[in-house]
């Protein structure tokens, strides 16, 4: 299998000498982000491994959360599961999100980045293309924790139309919130220090929130601090959709969030990945 | 000074904190030819073909692919340029196949061009059987072949090859030269960074070496060679008893130094070309002596530097250091 190379006609020569533009069509960003998307796919499909932080996590957290502390929290492990799984959907969504940037910061050191960026690629469909890809695990994090709340007990006790905009406000947030682990990966030099960073911010918003407690048992210091907390307004307007609590702001100020996140972070991770080259 | 010079750079600058990886590099390359750049590890080859396909920004001079400027017109350039290197490499993840269709879509070839180029160009490289196998499992030929092809995708009239052989074993090595001189008949024009003055000679129409940063020489290989000193023939007698025979039928070919014996039972002299081989072969059979080895060698890179600078690059770098 060595030599055919040098013995095969000029015909199938591969290169056109003649200058080929390729023509700019609409769209141009979108389509290169979803090809890129794509790659995210097939290589999550290959590493299924991959996938225990949005699997196996959100079930373990909640059979441990419930049956350890249900009791003693809720006076009832089945009030407490009620209570608990939209924190729980919440916390696993920012724990989760942190791959992303693992990831991106591992793929940054190998040469596929520099290929994407001798192409005539929109210098963001990689980081784009990216972050969509990951759509799919925050919709099976998603299906996992209402499966396995399911199976615990838990009960929707909305309508089907609430549930599901719960579940779509959910992935959303996932989305947006993943511009920081990006903006990070894009700005340290190891994918261990993503994941140290990472976990340093995540965990102080997943549990300085209403996410495992009601807030009013909270000191008063901490309730400035847990009442701008995102996860604080994920987890109330999750909970008001899934079970119809007092929803309050909490819809609008997620939304609030999201957009924060995207306009913040995203311009500053794409910012950091072209200026990561020179 | 020709017109058509499809890659141009004029002073050249890259600093990176302290060190100061580019001091004024000037390149031109004409419309289909090759131009080896040549160096040891270090020298700023690298850091040259970075900055020539869009990966750097210079912090100074200027440098112009098919007449695009790299940094104001950085698009066209990607337009028209491939790149294949220790640095642009495929999605070890992803099959050989998946790879090349998604540079084709990244490359506005639509769906079912991006499909017909993969296709084309696995089967071109001799990849189709392992076409839908994850980059990973590839062998190390296999792996730099893959990599060739994707830069190629576009059908770049500018490849920028750098280091394409560094660590391939000489077979391999040989047939990734067949396919440079393919992509140069085809009309290509080629940059190919190198740190072996043995694949400079095979494939370049001229060469520029550099050293720490800057521009030391530029020829073409015939005339890199009359500086250097021609190459060296080795010679290994069945007997050593045969050493002083062979040693007076050396000198006859050498182009005036005596043999000398470099190696316990090795003689070696400088000769001016492969026609010395010849006729040494021819003397020796002749004079009725038998060899176990033979061999021509070209100058090596640390001779090449010698004669350049007047010191091995090693320590000129604890020098400069």
């Amino acid at each position: 299998m060595t030599t055919t190379i040098a013995t095969e006609p000029p015909r199938s020569n591969p290169v056109v000498p003649a200058e080929a533009v390729p023509r700019k069509r609409p769209l141009r960003l979108l389509r290169h982000s979803l090809a890129l998307t794509k790659r995210s796919l097939i290589k999550t499909a290959r590493t299924p491994e991959a996938l225990i932080d949005v699997t196996l996590q959100p079930a373990l957290f909640l059979v441990i959360f419930v049956y350890i502390f249900g009791g003693a929290v809720a006076g009832s492990t089945h009030d407490y599961l009620q209570f608990l799984l939209p924190g729980i959907l919440a916390q696993t969504i920012a724990t989760g999100c942190i791959a992303i940037g693992v990831n991106l910061n591992t793929d940054l050191q190998k040469g596929i980045f520099d290929r994407f960026r001798s192409l005539p690629v929109p210098r963001s469909a990689p980081l784009v293309g990216a972050v969509l890809g990951d759509i799919v695990r925050y919709v099976i994090v998603t299906g996992v924790t209402l499966a396995m709340g399911y199976v615990m007990g838990f009960r929707i006790t909305t309508d089907p139309l609430s549930a599901l905009a719960g579940c779509l406000l959910a992935v959303l947030f996932a989305l947006c919130l993943s511009w920081l682990p990006v903006f990070v990966a894009m700005n340290v030099r190891t994918p261990g220090a993503v994941q140290g960073l990472m976990f340093a911010l995540i965990m102080p918003l997943s549990f300085a929130s209403n996410v495992f407690v009601g807030t009013d048992t909270l000191p008063g210091w901490m309730q400035g601090f847990v009442d701008v907390n995102p996860l604080t307004h994920l987890v109330g307007a999750t909970r008001g959709l899934f079970l119809g609590t007092p929803i309050g702001d909490h819809v609008w100020w997620t939304l609030a969030w999201c957009a924060g996140f995207v306009v913040v972070f995203m311009p500053l991770a794409l910012r950091a990945y072209r200026r990561k080259a020179s | 000074m020709t017109t058509d010079l499809v890659i141009e750079a004029e002073g050249l600058v890259k600093r990176f904190g302290a060190t100061k990886a580019l001091q004024g590099v000037d390149l031109a390359v004409p419309r289909g030819t090759v131009l080896g750049v040549l160096g040891p590890n270090g020298a700023g080859k690298t850091t040259a073909v970075r900055i020539l396909s869009t990966l750097l920004t210079p912090d100074g001079g200027s440098a112009r692919i098919a007449g695009h400027d790299v940094v104001r017109d950085a698009e066209r350039v990607r337009q028209a340029i491939g790149l294949t290197g220790q640095y642009a490499s495929v999605d070890e993840d992803l099959t050989g196949r998946q790879n090349l269709e998604l540079f084709g879509t990244l490359l506005d070839l639509g769906r079912a061009g991006a499909r017909r180029r993969a296709a084309e160009l696995l089967e071109w490289f001799d990849l189709t059987d392992a076409a839908d196998r994850m980059a990973k499992t590839y062998s190390g030929g296999m792996r730099r072949r893959l990599d060739l092809a994707a830069s190629l995708v576009g059908s770049p009239q500018v490849i920028f090859l750098d280091e394409p052989t560094t660590g391939l074993d000489p077979a391999k090595r040989e047939d990734m030269w067949d396919v440079v001189r393919t992509l140069v008949t085809g009309g290509a024009t080629v940059l190919l960074t190198t740190q072996y003055l043995e694949e400079a000679d095979a494939l370049a129409d001229a060469i520029t070496v550099i050293d720490h940063g800057r521009v030391i020489a530029h020829d073409t290989p015939d005339g890199l060679k009359r500086v250097v000193g021609g190459q060296t023939l080795e010679v290994r007698p069945a007997a050593l008893a045969d050493l002083g025979r062979t040693a007076a039928i050396l000198s006859e070919v050498s182009t005036g130094a005596a043999a000398d014996e470099i190696r316990k039972g090795v003689l070696a002299v400088p000769v001016a070309g492969d026609a010395a081989l010849t006729e040494a072969v021819a003397r020796l059979a002749g004079a009725g002596v038998p060899v176990t080895e033979l061999s021509l060698h070209l100058p090596s890179l640390d001779e090449v530097f010698f004669t350049l600078t007047g010191a091995p690059h090693h320590e000129k770098e604890e020098v400069a250091a």
